[in-house]
């Protein structure tokens, strides 16, 4: 297909999505209907846009105008690489996320299960129409469709006060956000009156506005992303929605920020500067070491997930913030290799976190716990999620050959390439973020260590956690529906590990049309076998060699290990350092595996713990961890807005004199103003 | 002069206009208040006429018309009507004296003249001498709804304002489309009988339509 049929068949497909949410609403007795048909004809459609996508990243832009709207301010679309790359990863995810809430949703009810798929697949629509949007107006109005939709599916339990104030928090900073980015818009557009991202392109800012507008985009699409110290919606909206919604959220919804923050900063007021590439360097930082430092004191497994996924845009952020610095340098090359390892490391994070999510969702429905210091000993119960969620943390833990790796091992070149920069501070900072990615990734393989640990491994800690109604089938592994779609994305972070070398050529692809510059010629050699980002002779990686090896050393072993061993095995008690009985209450828990982090990192975080005195005849012991940011930033916030309200409640007098004497005085005013 | 006659005759109305709201302002009685009101339609009613006759605008004559029917005839009677059956023909209290009401208002007149003389110069019709004084009235009836403390008083000064936009309006423009000027005096009449309805609601609620009572509504 040519670039104007693929962008019409894309537009077909989001349609198509709002099409099926509609027909959700059809009044049914069952809950079949959305079940059996309507969710996996989502997945359908998702998968049809990523097929679309795909092409589109290797031909030339085309767009549209739709005779929607406002008069004279009719819709734009546009499909070029960059979003044909963001379309294959919406659809390739949702896909997978809906075949899994076909099979999730099962115990719906069917009124409110016709909502759910309302609201799921405006969802999805609004996220297609951000990405195909071409001017500021539709790009807005899909956003807060995209906000709103995703706080209905938040609130989904409204009934519990809890998920209340965590929709409100959500939709509160998601509001703050795209305040600042209809800010950012109205900064680009520099006084036309024309919001078309042609025009904003076209538009002419100077050194001055053009980091006004980067800053206010910075912060708008940031909040929407979850970087520090915005992140605090992310660990209670995630917990609060369903699961494949929390999987939508966070692998889906957030990298539509960095998609708005890499259209903006790159495409639409260009001219990229190293100051901004400092900036989000530094936040990207902190936000990593924050996200990763959280989530290892949780024992909440979808908070955990949540604060998983603030670390994980911090590692974005910094592939972001490497690859400015080296365009403001004028290192195009250097720049290049950084934009594709954060877009590498988006769609990856995507699959990732959306896997690990369905499978914390798969957990959650079998067992009704979230709580990790109740759970243990899953892998007997449920062995398939167990074995999905192995990939998912092998995967996001950056473990070779899956895909978490990869674009990993992208930033550690990028970071590499700091030898090329002028400026003696910078050449220095560089490596020092690269450290910070690093000391990322040990915490983050710790911290699935951890909940792998705990949760599947072990005996079953506190059956008291679990509700009755959910221990009567405690224990039944995921449905079939539900297995596919795990099976979906677990593929995926092994496509995508295993393959990186036509990834990478995509996304050189996309940044080349971007910012006209792309890869060295020796790395687009790069075959399916080996990866190349610079030269062969500084660095290449070969997935495949790599896991061949990996297998090969561990049958050996076993082979090995065969032959001189004796091979009788013998079935005995654990080692039980002399104590007369165990039981299940003696095993580590998450909290205790966390414990020593805690300690060693301890003023980062707000800790209030329990001790029960020694002469205690009922001991009880209690921790938590408290985010230090609402003492920081939110609750002396909140506290001015308290005291500007009283100071501006002093006008409201109760006099209807006074009220018209100020409507008076605006008159007055205004028309001196005027004349 | 070399100004046509009707021109000074619009100049004349629009004077009796400025010196009626003048009155008002300083009128305590809400009795003679209505009737002023009533004054201040009528030399409306008669300036469109004349504006309508010089320039040969036929639907001018139809908003004349209309200011006559209801301006100087159903809505005084209606206020009428409100105040016998509320029993409040005495006097009103001000806020602010009078003599400081009618100072401020000078302030206002004068005020209202330098911001319309650079607009006047750019309008070309006959009456365009007269955007000041249509401006007067205007600031002079908000501030009389301003100063007054019961609450016929203020709907007086929200008509006497409705009437002053209205000769703002055919100053400066010959006046809106008929369309809008009968949805304006409808408007009017309709707000005319809520308030009406409201004085009871506020009179049996608080025993009195003094509008400090309605202090108590504030939030604390």
């Amino acid at each position: 297909m040519d670039s104007p049929s693929l962008l019409a068949a894309s537009l077909a497909a989001s349609i198509a999505w709002l099409a099926i949410g509609l027909l959700g609403l059809i009044p049914a007795r069952e809950s079949a209907l959305a079940r059996r048909v309507l969710f996996p004809l989502g997945a359908l459609a998702g998968l049809a846009l990523a097929a679309f996508g795909a092409q589109a990243a290797w031909l030339p832009s085309a767009s549209l105008v739709l005779p929607l709207g406002l008069p004279d301010l009719p819709f734009h679309l546009r499909l070029d690489p960059l979003a044909g790359f963001f379309l294959l990863l919406l659809g390739s995810v949702s896909a997978g996320v809906s075949v899994y809430a076909a099979g999730y949703f099962r115990s719906e009810s069917a009124g409110r299960l016709g909502l759910i798929c309302l609201q799921y697949h405006v969802f999805l629509a609004s996220m297609a129409f951000v990405i195909l949007a071409d001017d500021a107006y539709l790009f807005m109005v899909a956003w807060e469709t995209m906000a709103l939709s995703s706080y209905f599916l938040v609130t989904t339990d409204h009934r519990l006060p809890a998920i209340r104030s965590a929709g409100f928090l959500y939709l509160m900073i998601a509001h703050l956000g795209a305040l600042a980015i209809l800010l950012a818009f109205g900064v680009m557009h520099g006084g036309e009156g024309d919001y078309s991202f042609d025009a904003l392109r076209a538009a002419n800012l100077s050194p001055f506005w053009a980091t006004v507008a980067f800053l206010l985009a910075f912060f708008g699409f940031g909040a929407k992303a979850g970087m520090i110290p915005l992140h605090a919606w992310l660990p209670e909206a995630h917990p609060a929605a369903p699961s494949p919604v929390s999987a939508l959220m966070s692998g889906v919804m957030i990298k539509t920020a960095i998609y708005g923050m890499v259209r903006v900063t790159y495409d639409l007021i260009g001219g990229v500067r190293w100051e901004w590439g400092m900036l989000v360097l530094v936040v990207g930082a902190g936000t990593t070491l924050f996200g990763v430092l959280y989530a290892l004191v949780q024992h909440d497994l979808k908070r955990l997930l949540a604060y998983h996924s603030v670390e994980n845009i911090g590692i974005i952020l910094l592939g972001l913030g490497m690859s400015m610095v080296f365009f403001g340098f004028g290192h195009p090359a250097a720049g290049a290799l950084g934009l594709i390892a954060a877009l590498y490391h988006t769609f990856n994070h995507a699959v990732f976190k959306g896997l690990l999510f369905l499978g914390a969702g798969s957990i959650l429905h079998s067992t009704g716990i979230r709580d990790l210091n109740a759970m243990g000993g899953l892998i007997r119960k449920m062995p398939i999620v167990a074995f999905y969620f192995l990939v998912g943390a092998l995967a996001i833990s950056a473990l070779p050959p899956l895909n978490g790796f990869v674009s990993e091992w992208l930033m550690f070149q990028t970071a590499l390439q700091a030898p090329l920069l002028e400026n003696g501070v910078v050449r220095s900072l560089i490596p020092l973020f690269a450290a910070t990615l690093a000391l990322a990734g040990a915490l983050t393989a710790m911290c699935f260590v951890k909940v792998y640990g705990i949760a599947f491994l072990g005996q079953p800690r506190e059956r008291h956690g679990a509700p009755p109604a959910a221990a009567e089938h405690a224990g039944t592994d995921a449905g079939p529906m539900e297995r596919l779609g795990l099976a979906w994305l677990a593929a995926g972070c092994f496509v995508l590990g295993l393959f990186p070398a036509s990834m990478l050529l995509t996304l050189n692809r996309v940044g080349a049309s971007l910012t006209g510059s792309g890869l060295s010629d020796e790395a687009l050699e790069s075959s399916w076998l080996w990866l190349v980002p610079t030269e062969p002779a500084k660095a290449s990686y070969s997935p495949i060699i790599f896991l061949l090896v990996v297998v090969a050393v561990v049958l050996i072993t076993i082979r090995l290990v065969r032959l001189v061993y004796h091979g009788r095995v013998r079935v005995a008690d654990p080692w039980d350092c002399g104590f007369p009985e165990q039981t299940t209450r003696m095993q580590d828990t998450a909290d205790a595996f966390g414990q020593a982090i805690g300690r060693v990192f301890g003023p980062i975080y707000l800790t209030k713990r329990h001790l029960p005195a020694a002469e205690d005849a009922a001991p009880k012991y209690s921790l938590r961890i408290e985010d230090r940011h609402w003492h920081w930033v939110y609750l002396p916030v909140a506290r001015l807005t308290e005291f500007l309200s009283e100071k501006v409640a002093w006008l409201q007098r109760g006099r209807i004199s006074t009220y018209l004497l100020y409507s008076f005085l605006t008159l007055i005013g205004l028309l001196v103003f005027v004349r | 002069m070399s100004e046509p006659l009707s021109s000074q005759f619009v100049n004349l109305l629009a004077a009796l206009l400025l010196l009626l709201a003048f009155a008002m302002l300083s009128q305590r009685r809400v009795l003679t208040l209505i009737k002023l009101l009533a004054w201040q339609g009528a030399a409306l009613a008669a300036s469109t006429a004349i504006v309508a006759y010089a320039t040969g605008q036929m639907h001018l004559y139809f908003s004349a018309g209309l200011t006559l029917v209801l301006k100087v005839i159903l809505i005084p009677w209606v206020l009428h009507r409100l105040i016998d059956r509320l029993y409040i023909r005495w006097d009103v209290e001000t806020l602010i004296n009078i003599p400081t009401t009618m100072l401020t208002g000078i302030g206002l007149a004068i005020f209202a003249f330098s911001l319309a003389t650079p607009i006047s110069q750019m309008a070309s019709t006959i009456t365009r001498s007269t955007l000041g004084i249509a401006l007067a009235t205007v600031l002079l009836s908000f501030l009389m709804m301003i100063v007054r403390r019961k609450a016929v008083p203020q709907v007086i000064g929200f008509l006497a304002m409705e009437n002053g936009l209205f000769f703002a309006a055919t100053s400066a423009t010959y006046g809106m489309p008929l369309v809008v000027e009968l949805g304006v005096a409808l408007d009017v009449l309709v707000g005319t009988f809520i308030f009406g309805i409201f004085f009871f609601h506020i009179r049996e609620q608080f025993d009195s339509l003094d509008i400090r009572h309605m202090e108590k509504l504030r939030e604390d």
